[in-house]
Protein backbone atom coordinates (compact mmCIF):
# COMPACT_ATOMS: atom_id res chain seq x y z
CA UNK A 1 0.00 0.00 0.00
CA UNK A 2 2.61 2.47 1.02
CA UNK A 3 4.59 1.66 -2.13
CA UNK A 4 1.67 2.19 -4.82
CA UNK A 5 0.97 5.56 -2.60
CA UNK A 6 5.24 6.56 -3.32
CA UNK A 7 5.32 5.36 -6.74
CA UNK A 8 1.83 6.56 -7.49
CA UNK A 9 2.80 10.34 -6.37
CA UNK A 10 6.34 9.50 -7.37
CA UNK A 11 4.64 9.29 -11.51
CA UNK A 12 2.62 12.29 -10.64
CA UNK A 13 5.62 14.67 -9.33
CA UNK A 14 7.59 13.54 -12.65
CA UNK A 15 4.99 13.57 -15.59
CA UNK A 16 3.37 16.79 -14.68
CA UNK A 17 5.03 19.24 -16.89
CA UNK A 18 3.85 22.69 -16.73
CA UNK A 19 2.30 23.23 -13.64
CA UNK A 20 -0.91 22.53 -11.80
CA UNK A 21 -3.19 22.16 -14.36
CA UNK A 22 -1.12 19.77 -16.57
CA UNK A 23 -1.18 17.01 -12.86
CA UNK A 24 -5.08 17.20 -13.05
CA UNK A 25 -5.08 14.39 -15.68
CA UNK A 26 -2.48 12.84 -14.15
CA UNK A 27 -3.78 12.46 -10.75
CA UNK A 28 -7.31 11.45 -11.86
CA UNK A 29 -5.79 8.48 -13.95
CA UNK A 30 -3.43 7.15 -10.54
CA UNK A 31 -6.20 7.66 -8.03
CA UNK A 32 -9.32 6.93 -9.51
CA UNK A 33 -8.63 4.64 -12.39
CA UNK A 34 -5.52 2.78 -11.86
CA UNK A 35 -5.35 2.80 -7.48
CA UNK A 36 -9.65 2.97 -7.58
CA UNK A 37 -8.65 5.30 -4.23
CA UNK A 38 -11.23 7.67 -5.21
CA UNK A 39 -14.12 8.10 -6.78
CA UNK A 40 -15.12 10.02 -9.87
CA UNK A 41 -17.24 12.61 -7.62
CA UNK A 42 -14.55 12.31 -4.50
CA UNK A 43 -11.65 13.33 -7.40
CA UNK A 44 -13.96 16.18 -8.48
CA UNK A 45 -14.66 17.57 -5.07
CA UNK A 46 -10.65 16.99 -4.32
CA UNK A 47 -10.38 19.27 -7.51
CA UNK A 48 -12.88 21.71 -6.44
CA UNK A 49 -11.10 21.71 -2.81
CA UNK A 50 -7.85 22.42 -4.07
CA UNK A 51 -8.71 25.18 -6.31
CA UNK A 52 -9.79 27.19 -3.62
CA UNK A 53 -6.86 26.36 -1.31
CA UNK A 54 -3.41 27.59 -1.89
CA UNK A 55 -0.99 25.65 -2.79
CA UNK A 56 0.03 23.08 -5.88
CA UNK A 57 -2.96 20.80 -6.50
CA UNK A 58 -0.09 18.08 -6.57
CA UNK A 59 0.66 18.31 -2.67
CA UNK A 60 -3.23 19.14 -2.24
CA UNK A 61 -3.47 15.95 -3.80
CA UNK A 62 -1.43 14.16 -2.27
CA UNK A 63 -1.78 15.22 1.20
CA UNK A 64 -6.05 14.16 0.85
CA UNK A 65 -5.39 10.75 -0.53
CA UNK A 66 -2.39 10.04 1.83
CA UNK A 67 -4.53 10.51 4.11
CA UNK A 68 -7.85 8.41 3.14
CA UNK A 69 -5.50 5.50 2.21
CA UNK A 70 -2.84 5.21 4.90
CA UNK A 71 -3.20 8.27 7.64
CA UNK A 72 -0.40 9.92 8.34
CA UNK A 73 2.54 7.97 6.87
CA UNK A 74 0.50 7.58 4.20
CA UNK A 75 0.65 11.47 3.82
CA UNK A 76 4.45 12.26 4.22
CA UNK A 77 4.81 8.98 1.74
CA UNK A 78 2.82 10.58 -0.91
CA UNK A 79 3.90 14.23 -0.44
CA UNK A 80 7.63 12.63 -0.50
CA UNK A 81 6.75 10.74 -3.82
CA UNK A 82 5.82 14.20 -5.15
CA UNK A 83 8.42 16.56 -4.69
CA UNK A 84 11.20 13.86 -4.89
CA UNK A 85 11.30 14.23 -8.41
CA UNK A 86 11.54 17.76 -8.82
CA UNK A 87 14.18 17.74 -5.84
CA UNK A 88 16.63 15.69 -7.93
CA UNK A 89 15.63 17.35 -11.75
CA UNK A 90 15.46 20.63 -10.55
CA UNK A 91 18.31 20.70 -8.67
CA UNK A 92 20.32 18.49 -12.07
CA UNK A 93 18.76 21.33 -14.35
CA UNK A 94 20.14 24.36 -12.63
CA UNK A 95 23.51 23.15 -12.36
CA UNK A 96 22.75 22.38 -16.17
CA UNK A 97 21.70 25.75 -16.82
CA UNK A 98 24.19 27.08 -14.81
CA UNK A 99 27.21 25.66 -17.11
CA UNK A 100 25.53 25.65 -20.47
CA UNK A 101 22.81 28.17 -20.48
CA UNK A 102 21.69 26.71 -23.80
CA UNK A 103 18.51 24.58 -24.00
CA UNK A 104 17.86 24.30 -27.37
CA UNK A 105 17.23 20.58 -27.48
CA UNK A 106 15.09 20.67 -24.08
CA UNK A 107 12.86 23.24 -25.82
CA UNK A 108 12.40 21.32 -28.88
CA UNK A 109 10.76 18.55 -25.81
CA UNK A 110 8.96 20.87 -24.58
CA UNK A 111 7.77 22.42 -27.20
CA UNK A 112 6.52 19.04 -28.36
CA UNK A 113 5.05 18.04 -24.88
CA UNK A 114 2.91 21.46 -24.65
CA UNK A 115 0.21 20.68 -27.27
CA UNK A 116 0.04 17.06 -25.28
CA UNK A 117 -0.35 18.61 -22.17
CA UNK A 118 -3.10 20.68 -22.90
CA UNK A 119 -5.49 17.79 -24.72
CA UNK A 120 -4.80 15.91 -21.76
CA UNK A 121 -5.95 19.31 -19.61
CA UNK A 122 -9.54 19.59 -22.06
CA UNK A 123 -9.97 15.23 -21.33
CA UNK A 124 -9.83 15.99 -17.16
CA UNK A 125 -11.72 19.05 -17.65
CA UNK A 126 -14.68 17.50 -19.66
CA UNK A 127 -14.47 14.42 -17.20
CA UNK A 128 -15.31 16.64 -14.71
CA UNK A 129 -18.10 18.73 -16.85
CA UNK A 130 -19.75 15.01 -17.59
CA UNK A 131 -19.31 14.36 -13.84
CA UNK A 132 -21.35 17.91 -12.81
CA UNK A 133 -23.70 17.00 -15.75
CA UNK A 134 -24.42 13.40 -15.31
CA UNK A 135 -22.79 12.66 -11.78
CA UNK A 136 -24.66 12.60 -8.69
CA UNK A 137 -23.90 9.53 -7.08
CA UNK A 138 -22.95 11.84 -3.99
CA UNK A 139 -25.27 12.62 -1.18
CA UNK A 140 -27.78 13.61 -4.04
CA UNK A 141 -28.98 17.68 -3.79
CA UNK A 142 -32.19 18.37 -4.38
CA UNK A 143 -32.10 20.16 -7.68
CA UNK A 144 -32.19 19.18 -11.14
CA UNK A 145 -28.95 18.70 -13.13
CA UNK A 146 -30.10 21.40 -15.86
CA UNK A 147 -29.35 24.11 -13.40
CA UNK A 148 -25.87 22.62 -12.91
CA UNK A 149 -25.45 22.84 -16.79
CA UNK A 150 -26.48 26.49 -17.15
CA UNK A 151 -23.95 27.66 -14.27
CA UNK A 152 -21.41 25.90 -15.79
CA UNK A 153 -22.37 27.75 -19.25
CA UNK A 154 -22.78 31.04 -17.24
CA UNK A 155 -19.56 30.60 -15.57
CA UNK A 156 -17.92 29.62 -18.51
CA UNK A 157 -19.00 32.80 -20.14
CA UNK A 158 -18.22 34.99 -17.81
CA UNK A 159 -14.46 33.39 -17.78
CA UNK A 160 -14.07 34.15 -21.07
CA UNK A 161 -15.62 37.11 -22.59
CA UNK A 162 -15.61 39.31 -18.91
CA UNK A 163 -12.49 37.90 -17.64
CA UNK A 164 -13.36 37.86 -13.96
CA UNK A 165 -11.39 36.19 -11.13
CA UNK A 166 -11.69 32.67 -11.40
CA UNK A 167 -11.63 31.97 -7.28
CA UNK A 168 -14.44 35.31 -7.41
CA UNK A 169 -16.48 33.26 -9.93
CA UNK A 170 -16.11 29.75 -8.31
CA UNK A 171 -17.43 31.88 -5.35
CA UNK A 172 -20.52 33.05 -6.94
CA UNK A 173 -20.86 29.16 -7.90
CA UNK A 174 -20.84 28.21 -4.49
CA UNK A 175 -23.30 30.79 -3.18
CA UNK A 176 -25.17 29.46 -6.50
CA UNK A 177 -25.12 26.11 -5.77
CA UNK A 178 -26.24 27.09 -2.16
CA UNK A 179 -29.24 28.87 -3.51
CA UNK A 180 -30.43 26.46 -5.45
CA UNK A 181 -30.41 23.56 -2.94
CA UNK A 182 -32.20 25.88 0.00
CA UNK A 183 -34.96 26.98 -3.18
CA UNK A 184 -35.52 23.44 -3.83
CA UNK A 185 -35.42 22.17 0.36
CA UNK A 186 -38.49 24.87 0.26
CA UNK A 187 -40.55 24.43 -2.16
CA UNK B 1 29.38 35.65 12.61
CA UNK B 2 29.17 33.50 9.48
CA UNK B 3 27.44 31.00 11.10
CA UNK B 4 24.59 33.82 12.39
CA UNK B 5 24.24 35.11 9.16
CA UNK B 6 23.84 31.59 7.77
CA UNK B 7 20.98 30.88 10.53
CA UNK B 8 19.43 34.10 9.40
CA UNK B 9 18.94 33.55 5.87
CA UNK B 10 17.70 30.14 6.47
CA UNK B 11 14.49 31.21 8.83
CA UNK B 12 13.89 34.30 6.22
CA UNK B 13 13.79 31.82 3.23
CA UNK B 14 11.63 29.49 5.35
CA UNK B 15 9.07 32.37 7.02
CA UNK B 16 9.27 34.16 3.43
CA UNK B 17 8.12 30.89 1.51
CA UNK B 18 5.25 29.77 4.47
CA UNK B 19 3.72 33.02 4.18
CA UNK B 20 3.44 33.40 0.44
CA UNK B 21 2.33 29.63 0.55
CA UNK B 22 -0.37 30.24 2.77
CA UNK B 23 -1.63 33.20 1.03
CA UNK B 24 -1.66 32.72 -2.63
CA UNK B 25 -4.63 31.38 -4.49
CA UNK B 26 -4.18 30.07 -8.06
CA UNK B 27 -1.49 28.19 -10.32
CA UNK B 28 1.86 28.88 -10.14
CA UNK B 29 2.42 31.59 -11.71
CA UNK B 30 0.73 33.82 -9.31
CA UNK B 31 3.37 32.39 -6.74
CA UNK B 32 6.16 33.41 -8.53
CA UNK B 33 5.01 36.64 -8.62
CA UNK B 34 5.38 36.89 -5.18
CA UNK B 35 8.27 35.41 -5.10
CA UNK B 36 10.10 38.13 -7.13
CA UNK B 37 8.28 40.34 -5.09
CA UNK B 38 9.63 39.28 -1.85
CA UNK B 39 13.79 37.73 -3.29
CA UNK B 40 14.16 40.51 -5.71
CA UNK B 41 12.40 43.63 -5.27
CA UNK B 42 12.50 43.56 -1.04
CA UNK B 43 15.64 41.29 -0.28
CA UNK B 44 17.89 41.73 -3.29
CA UNK B 45 18.98 38.13 -2.86
CA UNK B 46 18.00 37.68 -7.16
CA UNK B 47 18.42 40.14 -9.93
CA UNK B 48 15.44 40.53 -11.93
CA UNK B 49 16.42 38.62 -15.05
CA UNK B 50 17.61 35.74 -12.66
CA UNK B 51 14.39 35.04 -11.83
CA UNK B 52 12.50 35.36 -14.76
CA UNK B 53 14.93 32.75 -15.83
CA UNK B 54 14.04 30.57 -12.70
CA UNK B 55 10.18 31.18 -13.32
CA UNK B 56 11.30 29.51 -16.93
CA UNK B 57 13.36 26.66 -15.38
CA UNK B 58 10.53 26.03 -12.83
CA UNK B 59 8.13 26.26 -15.59
CA UNK B 60 9.35 23.29 -18.13
CA UNK B 61 10.93 20.92 -15.16
CA UNK B 62 8.55 18.24 -14.04
CA UNK B 63 6.52 19.00 -11.05
CA UNK B 64 4.61 21.92 -8.97
CA UNK B 65 5.82 25.51 -10.01
CA UNK B 66 6.02 26.65 -6.72
CA UNK B 67 7.97 23.84 -5.18
CA UNK B 68 10.20 23.98 -8.10
CA UNK B 69 10.84 27.77 -7.85
CA UNK B 70 11.30 27.46 -4.25
CA UNK B 71 13.80 24.65 -4.66
CA UNK B 72 15.95 26.98 -7.54
CA UNK B 73 15.76 30.57 -4.86
CA UNK B 74 16.40 27.98 -1.64
CA UNK B 75 19.70 26.58 -4.03
CA UNK B 76 20.87 30.19 -5.02
CA UNK B 77 20.50 31.68 -1.60
CA UNK B 78 21.80 29.21 0.69
CA UNK B 79 22.83 25.79 -1.01
CA UNK B 80 21.30 22.37 -0.11
CA UNK B 81 20.27 23.87 3.25
CA UNK B 82 18.46 26.84 1.88
CA UNK B 83 16.64 24.11 -0.94
CA UNK B 84 15.20 22.10 1.72
CA UNK B 85 14.25 25.31 3.99
CA UNK B 86 12.29 26.62 0.64
CA UNK B 87 10.59 23.39 -0.21
CA UNK B 88 9.49 22.89 3.86
CA UNK B 89 7.95 26.44 3.67
CA UNK B 90 5.87 25.91 0.50
CA UNK B 91 4.55 22.48 0.99
CA UNK B 92 3.54 23.07 4.92
CA UNK B 93 0.22 25.51 4.47
CA UNK B 94 -1.27 23.03 1.65
CA UNK B 95 -0.71 20.06 3.72
CA UNK B 96 -1.92 21.45 7.24
CA UNK B 97 -5.36 23.01 5.16
CA UNK B 98 -5.92 19.79 3.37
CA UNK B 99 -5.51 17.58 6.19
CA UNK B 100 -7.94 19.75 8.33
CA UNK B 101 -10.50 19.82 5.15
CA UNK B 102 -9.75 15.70 4.40
CA UNK B 103 -9.99 15.01 8.20
CA UNK B 104 -13.71 16.84 8.14
CA UNK B 105 -14.48 15.65 4.53
CA UNK B 106 -16.94 12.74 4.95
CA UNK B 107 -18.87 14.73 7.60
CA UNK B 108 -18.73 17.64 5.15
CA UNK B 109 -19.70 16.71 2.35
CA UNK B 110 -22.67 14.38 4.21
CA UNK B 111 -24.04 17.67 5.02
CA UNK B 112 -26.83 18.93 2.14
CA UNK B 113 -25.61 23.25 2.19
CA UNK B 114 -22.09 22.00 2.04
CA UNK B 115 -23.06 19.72 -0.75
CA UNK B 116 -24.60 22.20 -2.65
CA UNK B 117 -21.97 24.58 -2.38
CA UNK B 118 -19.72 22.20 -3.46
CA UNK B 119 -22.02 21.07 -6.20
CA UNK B 120 -21.98 24.70 -7.46
CA UNK B 121 -18.14 25.32 -7.48
CA UNK B 122 -17.97 21.72 -9.44
CA UNK B 123 -19.51 23.87 -12.43
CA UNK B 124 -17.63 26.92 -11.70
CA UNK B 125 -14.39 24.52 -11.53
CA UNK B 126 -15.44 22.30 -15.29
CA UNK B 127 -15.53 26.09 -16.31
CA UNK B 128 -12.67 27.51 -15.25
CA UNK B 129 -9.99 24.48 -16.32
CA UNK B 130 -12.18 24.20 -19.11
CA UNK B 131 -11.41 28.53 -19.84
CA UNK B 132 -7.73 27.57 -19.51
CA UNK B 133 -7.75 25.27 -22.12
CA UNK B 134 -9.20 27.50 -24.54
CA UNK B 135 -6.56 29.93 -23.86
CA UNK B 136 -3.62 26.94 -23.92
CA UNK B 137 -5.41 25.78 -27.13
CA UNK B 138 -5.12 29.01 -28.66
CA UNK B 139 -1.78 29.36 -28.53
CA UNK B 140 -1.21 26.19 -29.82
CA UNK B 141 -3.19 27.29 -32.59
CA UNK B 142 -1.68 30.05 -33.41
CA UNK B 143 2.07 28.69 -33.51
CA UNK B 144 0.83 27.48 -36.73
CA UNK B 145 2.86 24.14 -36.45
CA UNK B 146 1.25 21.35 -38.40
CA UNK B 147 3.29 18.84 -36.05
CA UNK B 148 2.28 20.54 -33.09
CA UNK B 149 -1.17 21.02 -33.83
CA UNK B 150 -1.40 16.63 -34.81
CA UNK B 151 -0.01 16.02 -31.77
CA UNK B 152 -2.49 18.28 -29.84
CA UNK B 153 -5.19 16.20 -31.57
CA UNK B 154 -3.63 12.92 -31.45
CA UNK B 155 -3.20 13.06 -27.63
CA UNK B 156 -7.15 14.31 -27.62
CA UNK B 157 -8.63 11.65 -28.98
CA UNK B 158 -5.99 8.79 -27.23
CA UNK B 159 -7.17 10.51 -23.85
CA UNK B 160 -10.72 11.69 -24.39
CA UNK B 161 -12.47 8.26 -27.24
CA UNK B 162 -9.84 5.93 -26.32
CA UNK B 163 -9.05 6.34 -22.69
CA UNK B 164 -5.23 5.55 -23.01
CA UNK B 165 -2.94 6.00 -20.37
CA UNK B 166 -2.02 9.62 -19.49
CA UNK B 167 1.85 8.23 -19.12
CA UNK B 168 1.79 6.81 -22.93
CA UNK B 169 0.43 10.10 -24.18
CA UNK B 170 3.26 12.12 -22.45
CA UNK B 171 5.85 9.92 -23.37
CA UNK B 172 4.81 9.70 -27.07
CA UNK B 173 4.87 13.16 -27.33
CA UNK B 174 8.01 13.99 -25.93
CA UNK B 175 9.71 11.24 -28.17
CA UNK B 176 8.05 13.56 -30.89
CA UNK B 177 9.96 16.67 -29.12
CA UNK B 178 13.37 14.49 -29.50
CA UNK B 179 12.41 13.52 -33.05
CA UNK B 180 12.60 17.10 -33.54
CA UNK B 181 15.27 18.12 -32.29
CA UNK B 182 17.25 15.46 -33.65
CA UNK B 183 16.34 16.41 -37.27
CA UNK B 184 17.06 19.75 -36.79
CA UNK B 185 20.51 19.11 -35.50
CA UNK B 186 21.04 16.95 -38.84
CA UNK B 187 19.42 20.01 -40.78
CA UNK B 188 21.46 22.51 -39.02
CA UNK B 189 25.09 20.49 -39.13
CA UNK B 190 23.46 19.78 -43.27
CA UNK B 191 23.81 23.47 -43.94
CA UNK B 192 26.89 24.09 -42.27
CA UNK B 193 26.77 27.60 -40.64
CA UNK B 194 24.28 29.59 -42.07
CA UNK B 195 24.59 33.16 -41.89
Amino acid sequence: MMSDLFFSFLQIGLLSIGGGYAAIPLIQGETVLRHGWLTMQEFTDLVTIAEMTPGPIAINSATFVGLRVAGLPGMLTATLGCILPSLILVSLLAWIYGRYRSMAALKSVLDSLRPAVVALIASAGLDILHTVAFGGEAASPAHGQGADICLFAAAFFILRRLKWNPILVMSLCGAAGLALTLLAGGS
Amino acid sequence: MAQKRKTGTLSTLFFSMLSISAFTFGGGFVIVTFMKRKFVDELHWLSESEMLDMTALAQSAPGAIAVNAAILVGWRAAGFAGMLMAVLGTILPPMLILSVISFFYASFAANPWVAGVLRGMQAGVAAVILDVVCDLGGDVLAGRSPVHIAVMVCAFLAAWVFGMSVVYIILAAAGVGIALAMIQSIRKRGKGNPA
